[in-house]
This record gives structure tokens, sequence and C-alpha cells, in this order.
């Protein structure tokens, strides 16, 4: 079976993925303690009406996320 | 009694209902100061307990410390509970940790806990929100929880009161240190972790792990240079790579939580919960693309029109107040300059304090309101793009907009922007925004030199140049925040990483702590510095060297009120060879190539205490005396005015512009000048900002006077 990684910022609304790793170690750091944890099932909920940032779910909270800081988050896609 | 006072410390996340807690354990008896060297606000209370069974705490002091997520020092704001924490020497070391853990998203919660549990200290877990967990379908089994972590565990819910007198016996009873570790640190570096507790005499390996990763951003070692040396040689002596490790206790942490939650939470209803589905349909309206933009505007304006024009009938009570206070005051006391430097000085400058207060109370009704229900989160989601390339961030908003009513309480609202790079630009650039005390001196102006002409009708030309003042505000204000972005150097990254947090009812308890707290930070903080240049402004405008201004002042008593317009040209005269006036001349070389004259000079000297000022003391220059109130008098006055070199009109279109884009540009407010202190914990700030806008003033009328002239 073929694994494709996208980076957080390219999934699309209502979609969801698995959070694989991070591309940046302080930003890691402070994904991490909020829960968004590699392994975890996160859902793009929204993006803000001008497209950026980007709220998703994780666990039980909505966090946002900048597109730029999303685009070191590289995730595996799931239906 | 105050010496042993037990010491109650309150950590938990961002949005954990942690004030609610906090307002509920003090109510009034709050303080506000900053954290030691860093402007992060520290907030303090007491708490008064009705004696429990052989208790010998009536009172505990309660330190409510900023709201995070991890003990790791990542940023000023999370270097604070870590320090006050770990540090036994801190000045606010609690005897006890509160930990404040939010029910609906308790594994979250239970990292912070569990960090907190390891640092092997008093501590006891408060699980709040338990409406919310409840409706969500979870049952919590706290009693194995307390077991499992070694501390106690208190149930809450924050809105209802009544329980908060459990947490308050749970504090004053005799509460031991937690026994076992949550996550040994030790298995991540155990020679490093054992050293390092031996050097600075710790029982927590956690502590010591913490130390190891952080050494320098810590800061608690920074004025005990020997025992940094020695933790610095054991980190060398096992190639100890900080940070790498932190990732890894992160995993395990949340690992063993996970299984922690398995055995103490059951979940018997697995739909989203009906608050959830709330907020789900709200967002869909509020951060819509057209109709969350609207319903932002009309938030925004609500709030605009509050400040603006609601604040005006309590601003004139208090102005009206004084006015009657100066006067039963100037009465009592025989005249002299104790009567003077009571009523001109001081009473003039407590009343230049007191006016702000309707402002700053309608502003943060709004902000407290705003922030409470959880729109302000949606706020900055929504206005974050729009910002951000200014060197701004989505919470700049509330700040900006309410710059354009006045700039102090829209400095003090900056409070809520995360990244202290983004609020210090917010700060400087605020002021910028065209406040309401600039529209006197642009009314005069405009009027002056503007003529009113309508084209088509419809469009006033007065009414044009006024709008396109308050528009230059505005691009200088974004200018400035663009070029300043590149200026300043941060010292931290800043993410805009944060939670959106679920819609709730607003609790009023909150707002209105948020209210006086800001009214208190204001009045007592950045009072002091108003009333004292205050002060220093009626010395320099009511006092002047030598016999002629001596002559003058008796002169001008004799007088009195018998022959009006004597009395007038008295003080006109009296006002130039005063000190304010001696200083007015002396820039005069300074400011004529703007077009000022010396009377301008000493307008610009007086209008620091506030800009409509400026009109006041034109009145007095032009000897039409009162207190400004009288403008078409003084408008008549100015243009009969002639240049002394040319012999033409002195206020012609060039003096005009020159004069109205120094007021929109320079920091001409010490009220404003005084928050910007506060608020930024130094004076070099305040400066700067005083600089930078005073040089914008100058190169611009210099700029718009030579193209005019």
């Amino acid at each position: 079976m073929l694994v494709i990684f996208k980076k957080l910022s390219e999934i699309g609304k209502g979609e969801s993925a698995v959070v694989e790793s991070y591309n940046d170690d302080a930003m890691k750091l402070k994904l991490m303690e909020m829960g968004c944890l590699p392994g975890e099932r996160i859902t793009v909920d929204r993006f803000a009406p001008l497209g950026d940032p980007i709220a998703i779910l994780v666990g039980d909270a909505t966090i946002s996320i900048r597109v730029d800081e999303a685009e070191n988050v590289v995730v595996r896609p799931v239906n | 009694m105050s010496r042993n006072r037990l010491k109650v410390a309150l950590i938990g996340n961002p949005n954990s209902g942690k004030s609610t807690i906090f307002n509920q354990l003090t109510g009034l008896k709050q303080k506000i100061a900053n954290f030691p060297g860093v402007t992060v606000e520290k907030k303090t209370g007491i708490c008064s307990i009705s004696a429990f069974n052989g208790s010998p705490h009536t009172s505990v002091e309660i330190i409510d410390l900023p709201g995070t997520y991890s003990l790791y020092p990542k940023t000023i704001e999370e270097q604070i509970p870590f320090q006050v924490l770990c540090d036994p020497e801190n000045e606010s070391h609690p005897d006890i940790t509160v930990i404040i853990a939010d029910g609906t998203n308790l594994k979250r919660s239970l990292f912070l806990s569990t960090q907190v549990v390891d640092l092997k200290s008093p501590a006891i877990l408060v699980v709040n929100m338990m409406d919310l967990v409840k409706r969500n379908g979870i049952d919590i089994d706290f009693k194995a929880l307390s077991q499992r972590l070694g501390i106690p565990v208190i149930s809450m819910n924050a809105l209802v009161g009544g329980e908060i007198e459990i947490l308050k016996h749970a504090i004053v009873s005799k509460i031991s240190v937690p026994e076992n570790d949550f996550i040994d640190s030790a298995q991540f570096a155990p020679q490093v972790v054992e050293k390092i507790k031996n050097s600075v005499k710790i029982n927590s390996n956690y502590a010591a792990f913490q130390i190891a990763n952080n050494l320098d951003g810590i800061g608690f070692f920074n004025d005990r240079p020997e025992r940094k040396q020695k933790i610095n040689d054991i980190l060398k002596e096992h190639q100890f790579a900080p940070g790498k490790l932190q990732a890894a206790e992160t995993l395990k942490r949340y690992e063993v939580i996970s299984l922690l939650l398995k055995d103490v939470t059951h979940i018997h209803n697995h739909e989203p919960s009906s608050d959830k589905n709330l907020t789900r349909k709200l967002d869909n309206i509020f951060m819509h693309r057209f109709w969350g933009y609207l319903i932002f505007l009309v938030v925004m304006f609500a709030m605009f029109q509050s400040v603006f024009a609601w604040a005006a009938y309590p601003m004139e009570l208090v102005d009206q107040a004084f006015t009657w206070m100066s006067i039963q005051v100037h009465d009592a006391i025989p005249e002299g300059i104790f009567n003077d430097l009571l009523v001109e000085g001081i009473l003039a400058g407590l009343a230049g304090v007191v006016i702000f207060i309707p402002q700053i109370a309608l502003l943060f009704f709004f902000v407290g309101l705003l922030e409470d229900t959880g729109y302000m989160a949606r706020v900055s989601f929504m206005m974050d793009k729009l910002l951000r390339r200014f060197g701004l961030n989505g919470r700049s908003v509330i700040p900006l907009i309410s710059g354009v009513a006045c700039a102090v309480p829209a400095i003090l609202a900056t409070r809520t922007i995360g990244s202290w790079k983004d609020r210090l630009i917010t700060i400087l650039v605020t002021p910028l925004m065209s406040c309401a005390a600039r529209l006197p001196v642009y009314a005069l102006l405009i009027a002056l030199v503007i003529p009113n002409i309508t084209y088509f009708g419809l469009i006033n030309l007065q009414g044009l140049v006024l709008m396109a003042l308050y528009l230059i505000g505005f691009l200088a204000a974004i200018g400035s925040a663009f070029v300043l972005k590149w200026v300043i150097k941060a010292k931290e990254r800043s993410y805009f990483i944060m939670e959106i947090p679920l819609y709730r009812m607003p609790r009023w308890k909150n707002v209105g702590l948020t209210i006086i707290e800001k009214v208190k930070i204001f009045v007592f903080d950045a009072g002091k510095i108003i009333v004292a240049i205050s002060v220093v402004l009626w010395v320099l405008s009511s006092y002047g060297p030598g016999k002629t201004f001596k002559a003058l002042s008796d002169r001008m008593e004799q007088v009195g009120q018998s022959d009006p317009e004597l009395a007038n040209h008295l003080a006109a005269e009296k006002l130039r060879t005063s000190y304010a006036g001696i200083v007015g001349r002396a820039i005069e070389p300074a400011i004529e190539p703007l077009g000022f004259d010396w009377k301008i000079g000493i307008a610009l000297i007086t209008s620091f205490a506030a800009r409509e000022v400026f009109v006041g003391t034109m009145s007095t220059i032009y000897s039409v005396g009162g207190d400004g109130s009288d403008v078409t008098t003084v408008k008549a006055k100015m243009l009969a005015e002639k240049n002394p070199k040319t012999g033409l009109p002195m206020y012609n279109l060039a003096v005009g512009w020159s004069l109205m884009l120094f007021y929109a540009f320079a920091m001409q407010c010490m009220s404003t000048l005084a928050i910007t202190k506060r608020e930024t914990g130094s004076w070099k700030w305040a400066v700067f900002q005083f600089v930078f806008m005073g040089f914008l003033a100058y190169i611009s009328s210099f700029v718009i006077y030579r193209i005019l002239s």
C-alpha cells in the first residue's frame, strides 16, 4: 500500500489526517503540549474567511494555526 | 500576621476557568502588579477563610499565575510559572499549588497537572466545568484519579459558587507532598538528574530535568552564577543536549495519561455535545465571510459609539464636579501660591485623571464581554491575515479601533495580545489613530484655513479634510507598524497557535472585575505621572522670572473682573512672560521651518497635557479669555493675525496643514505617555514613542509647509 504524506496546510475543509512529524522543533513542542501529538487524528474544521489561519479539531479542542505554521506539520490523510 | 500567611498559587490552561476561581476566592481584594523585571501581569489577592476545625489560617494569599499548557519555559509567560514553582527562593513561591483543570479536556489538562505533581510540592487538583462534563456524558472516578496522582482532587463547577468552600477547606487542610513520580524523569538522563538534584538540593527529579533542559531560559540562577556554573559543568560532562529530550518526555507523559484516563473515565455518550453543536452553528454565522464581518462591524460600531459618545455624559459630569470642587477649594483657602497649586495644579491634574474613567469603564465592559463569551478569539481568527503583514496580529484590532476614541483605554486593552512584540508594536502605533482630543484642534484649524465649499450640493470640503485627517492617522499607524516590525527584534519566536474556546454566557462578575482592575491600574499607576506632569505644566505657565512678571501678576489682581478686556490683555501678556512663554519663544527657531511662531510654540508646550488644551491656550494668547469655549472669537483673532515678515495672513493654508499634521502625529498627550510607561514596564518605550512620533510630526509638517508655501 502506498502511503502519501501531505502538509497539514494541504488538507481540505472537513478532511481528517493523522499527525506524522514536524519540521520545526520549537513549534513541535508547542503543538505537542496542546495535545497535537504524532499519531493523533485531527480534522480541519474551517478556514478563516480570508483563507488563513486554519481551525483544526484536536481531541476535544479547536486550535487555530496559521497556514505557514501548518506547512511544518507532516500528516497522513485518512478517509 | 502576614508573615505566616499561607501562599497559594493557581495554575492552569488558558480558558480553564482559572480567573473565575481566582475571582471567587478573592473577590475585590485583588492587587495587580508585574512580576519583577518582566511585563507579565501578576495578580494577587487575599482569600478569607472562615475557621474550619482547628485551622490556624483565616486568610491566605492567592497568586494567579499566567495561563499555560505546560511548564516548558518557552516564552516569558511560561517562564514565570516554572520559576515560581521550582525556585524556593522566589518571592512568589507558594506553599500549595492549586491546579485548575478543564474537565472537558481532561487529557490536555492532566499534562500540565502531572508536571506540577512531579515537582513534588503540595498540590490540589480542581477539575472544573463539571456541568459540561456531565452534559457530555462522561463520568470521572475522582477517588481513583486522586489515588493515581497522589494529590487531593476536587470536582467543581465554578459558575455555582458553593463548591468554592470545599476548595478553601482543602487549602487549609494539611496537604502532603505527592510520594511517587507520575513520570520518572530520571529515565531520560539518569546521571544528569541525580547530579543536579545533589548540586542544588532539590528532591524532584522533574525539576532537575527541567533545569537541565532550560538552564538559560529559566533565569533564576542568574544572580547565583556559581550554581549555574556547577550545573553547566554537569551538562558538559555528560554531553547533555538541552531540549532534545523534552519531546520524549511529552510523548511518555501523554502515553501514561491516556492509560490513566481509560481507567478513571467512563464515556457513555459518543454524540457531540449540545454545547459543541451550538458553538458550530454560531461559528457558521460569526465566522461567515459576509455575515461574520458584518456582525464584527456592528459590534465594533457599538463599542466605538459607547466610548466616543456615551462616555461624553459621565465625562461632562466629572468635569462639572471638578469645576465645582475647584470653586469650593478656591474660596475656602486664603489666596496665594498654595491655593493656586491646589486648584490649578493638583485638582486640575486629578480632573485630568478622573475624566478618563468613563471611557475606560465602557471600553472594558465591551472587551470583558467579548473576551469572556469567547468572541474575541474569533475576532483574531478572522482579522489575523489582514493585520499580520503590518506586524500586528488579530487581537490588535480592538486597541486600534478604540484608539479613535482615546489611546489610553486602547493601550490598556493590548493585554490580550499574546506575543510581546505584536503587543509592543500595537502600543506604539495606537496613539497615531486620531483620538477624540484631536477633534477640537482639527475643528478650529479647518475652520481657519479650509474654505467652507460644498461640491455637488453634497460633499463639503471641510468635512472631506476632516475625514482625510482620520485616514492619515490610520495610515500612519499601520505604516509605522510595518516599519517597526523590522526595527524591533523579538526575543522569542511568536506563534499564532491558540485555542478557540466554546461560546458561553458571560460571567458578569468577571466583566465587572475587569473594569475595576483596569480603572485601578490607570488611576493609581498612570495617575501619579499625570498629576506630576500637570503640576509642572502649571508652574511653567503660571510663573515667570523677573520683575515684569511680578508686576503683571499684581496688576491683574488689581484689575480683577472690573475691566474684562484689560484683564484678558494682561493674561496674554502674563503667559508670554511666563516660563512656558520663554520656552515657547526659545524654541521658535526650531519650529520656524514648520511655519510656526512663538505663540504656537507656547501652545505646543501647554497642550502636552492634552491636545485640546491647544484651543484654550490660543484663546489666552489672543486675549480672548475664558476657557476656550468661545471658538468664534479665537478664530476671528487668529484670522486677523499677520505674519510679521510677509505682512500676509499668518494662518494660511500652509501653516494650517502644517499644524494639523503636527497634531495628527506628535505625541501631545501626557496620559498616553504615562500609560505606555505602565504597560511596557519602562520609560524606554514611552520615550521611544515620544521621539518617533515627534520625528514623524516634524518631518511631515516641514514637508507639507514647504510644498504649500
